[in-house]
């Protein structure tokens, strides 16, 4: 028998439950070159921004113990570009579009989530960058804040909201909580953790940037226990994310309580590594003689 | 279009000191090649990231890598024995785009590599009538691919830091001379970075158009996480390129250099 792998996220069905996280995957035209994109649940776009942004100078990438630290910082083309030049040609496969956006201002938000709400399938709503407003520090660092620029996306956005919690912080349930509140329809978790590696021959961060975000397996168990603790603490389903590389890492995250899940940095190491997770799945539910994903997601026997 | 291939170690060889040189069997990348294009190589499970590595030289289905161990990836990839498997993509990036009649290579160090494929491409090329070498290395233990150079070039000359092999003094000396005495279409540059930049100037100061291979650190190599950034100019705007997808090979006028 041929385990099912839809899943009704938000009201939106996915086919399977892999997609690939913002920001590791381009806009999707590379990777097709490998694969259907067709064969995956969903695709997160690139980060996108009100007006195009440059990035942050070189070097944006280091590599550290079973992770990488990147700190591209947001260069993309700005949503109308994205809209005219890019989303057409995901249009042509059959899977889910989710189009990832940050913002500086609770407006800049708003009218982000305007314009892409007939366009996609999913808005998810970056809350990691610096809210300027408040003197820099991340919407998504504060219960208020979070639930603000949930609320103000809400309000204009025809589709299904979701919400992309910062790991760095000390209480997520209560963030989640507030977003939840604030009426997301949806949580992903969890955004790159913020790090630092040091070149000991100069002296220097390896990063022009001096930090960036902690992304692959290193992160792998504090993305399972903060999905674990933001699903017992909200009813809204959630797509896991940080780490994940097999599909045994991707079954832990349906334990946890996730419905979907995402792959980031594994796409770097190799490219099917979506189709690979997804095969994984399915030999996992064969296996166990489960029928459909609902029997494992969240059915976690905690001590 | 790039591959994901896994291929069979031939050879490989302790060609000097720390560099290593191995061949694999692969008639898909054999055959599409253009010299400057590079290799995008798993290095074990322990590492998260590939590592971006030139293509050498390619004969029938043989192809050729050559490197420097530098770190965890490169001294996995030196430890590798005939039979062993690689996991592969590419080929990536633009490689260089060979023009004129008399060209000119210019190589340091672990750049000296990928112009092995150049000369060997311009050499099959019917319009070249000569195609010049300037290879710089450190010392003479670190001196590579002589031979092969002396065989596919008309003229090879050598500098050293130390002066133990060839010219003392830097290779962009050995340019200076070189663009004196005779006159090039076309510099294919390819090395450290300050090297690249003094080529860049002295090329601007002849007026020869000069085509630089660039190397920055890479996550997916194929164009999709912006993480290997060079920022170049066009049309009076700066921008980001991607090393992996938009070059690794760049017109030096495109590139924005950076203060010395
Ligand atoms: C397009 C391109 C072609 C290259 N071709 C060759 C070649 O033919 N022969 C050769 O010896 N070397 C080549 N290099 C350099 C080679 O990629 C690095 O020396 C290698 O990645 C170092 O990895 P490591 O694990 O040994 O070192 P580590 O310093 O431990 O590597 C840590 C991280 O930094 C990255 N990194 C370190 N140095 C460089 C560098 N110079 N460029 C890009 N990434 C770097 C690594 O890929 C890795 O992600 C090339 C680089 C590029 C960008
Ligand atoms: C190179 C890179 C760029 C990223 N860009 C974005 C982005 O633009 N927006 C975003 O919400 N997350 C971004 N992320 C975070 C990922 O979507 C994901 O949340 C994180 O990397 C954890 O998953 P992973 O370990 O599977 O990569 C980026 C991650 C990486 C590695
Ligand atoms: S390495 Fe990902 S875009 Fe170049």
């Amino acid at each position: 028998m041929k385990p099912d792998l839809t899943v009704n996220f938000a009201g939106v069905c996915f086919k399977n439950p892999v997609t690939v996280a913002s920001g590791t995957f381009g806009f999707g035209k590379e990777y097709s070159s490998f694969y259907d994109l067709s064969e995956l649940g969903g695709i997160c776009v690139k980060g996108l921004t009100e007006k195009g942004r440059d990035g942050n100078p070189p070097p944006r990438i280091a590599e550290t113990p079973m992770g990488i630290l990147n700190s591209v910082g947001f260069q993309n083309p700005g949503v109308d570009l994205f809209m005219e030049t890019e989303l057409p040609f995901l249009k042509r496969f059959d899977t889910r579009i989710i189009a990832n956006i940050s913002g500086n201002t609770v407006e800049e938000y708003r009218r982000m989530a305007e314009k892409l709400s007939d366009a996609v399938d999913i808005l998810e709503v970056n809350i990691s960058c610096p809210n300027i407003k408040s003197g820099g520090i991340a919407f998504g660092t504060s219960p208020e804040s979070a639930a603000a620029v949930t609320h103000a996306v809400k309000q204009v956005s025809k589709i299904p909201v979701m919400v992309k919690l910062t790991p760095n912080v000390t209480d997520i349930a209560s963030i989640a909580k507030a977003c939840e509140d604030a009426g997301a329809d949806a949580l992903s978790l969890i955004n790159t953790i913020l790090g630092m590696k040091i070149n000991i021959e100069t002296g220097r961060p390896v990063l022009r940037n001096n930090t960036g975000g902690l992304s692959g397996p290193a992160v792998f168990p504090i993305a399972v226990r903060m999905v674990w603790q933001v699903c017992s603490a909200v009813k809204i389903p959630v797509m896991g994310m940080g780490g994940i590389t097999t599909g045994e890492d991707a079954i832990e995250m349906f334990f946890a309580g996730a419905s979907l899940i995402s792959v980031g940095t594994a796409n770097f190491g190799d490219p099917k590594a979506p189709l690979k997770i997804k095969k994984g799945i399915d030999d996992y539910l064969i296996r166990k003689n489960k029928p459909s994903l609902d029997c494992i997601r969240g059915r976690l026997e905690t001590y | 279009m790039p591959f994901h291939l896994c291929c069979s170690i031939t050879e490989t060889e302790n060609i000097a000191q720390d560099q290593f040189s191995i061949v694999f069997d692969s008639v898909k990348l054999a055959d599409f090649v253009k010299a400057g294009q590079f290799l995008h190589i798993a290095c074990g499970d322990a590492l998260t990231l590939r590592r971006p590595i030139s293509i050498c030289d390619t004969d029938k289905s043989l192809v050729k890598v050559v490197f420097t161990v530098k770190g965890a990836g490169t001294r996995w990839l030196s430890l590798r024995k005939p039979g062993d498997m690689l996991d592969i993509l590419g080929p990536l990036g633009n490689g260089f785009d060979m023009k004129g009649e008399n060209l000119l290579l210019i190589g340091g160090g672990a750049g000296v590599p990928p112009l092995l494929l150049a000369a060997r491409q311009a050499a099959a090329l019917p319009q070249f009538e000569s195609v010049t070498a300037l290879l710089g290395f450190s010392d003479i233990g670190k001196a590579i691919l002589l031979g092969d150079f002396a065989a596919a070039c008309t003229s090879v000359e050598i500098a050293t830091d130390d002066g133990s092999l060839g010219r003392h003094g830097f290779v962009t000396d050995l340019l200076k001379y070189r663009l004196n005495t005779k006159r090039f279409d076309q510099i294919l540059a390819c090395g450290p970075y300050n090297m690249l930049r003094i080529v860049s100037e002295i090329a601007d100061e002849y007026d020869i158009p000069c085509q630089v291979s660039m190397e920055e650190r890479m996550g997916c190599g194929i164009g999709a996480c912006l993480t290997c950034s060079c920022k170049t100019k066009s049309a009076g705007k700066e921008k980001y390129s991607r090393v992996c997808a938009d070059g690794p090979v760049f017109s030096s006028r495109e590139v924005v250099w950076n203060e010395a």
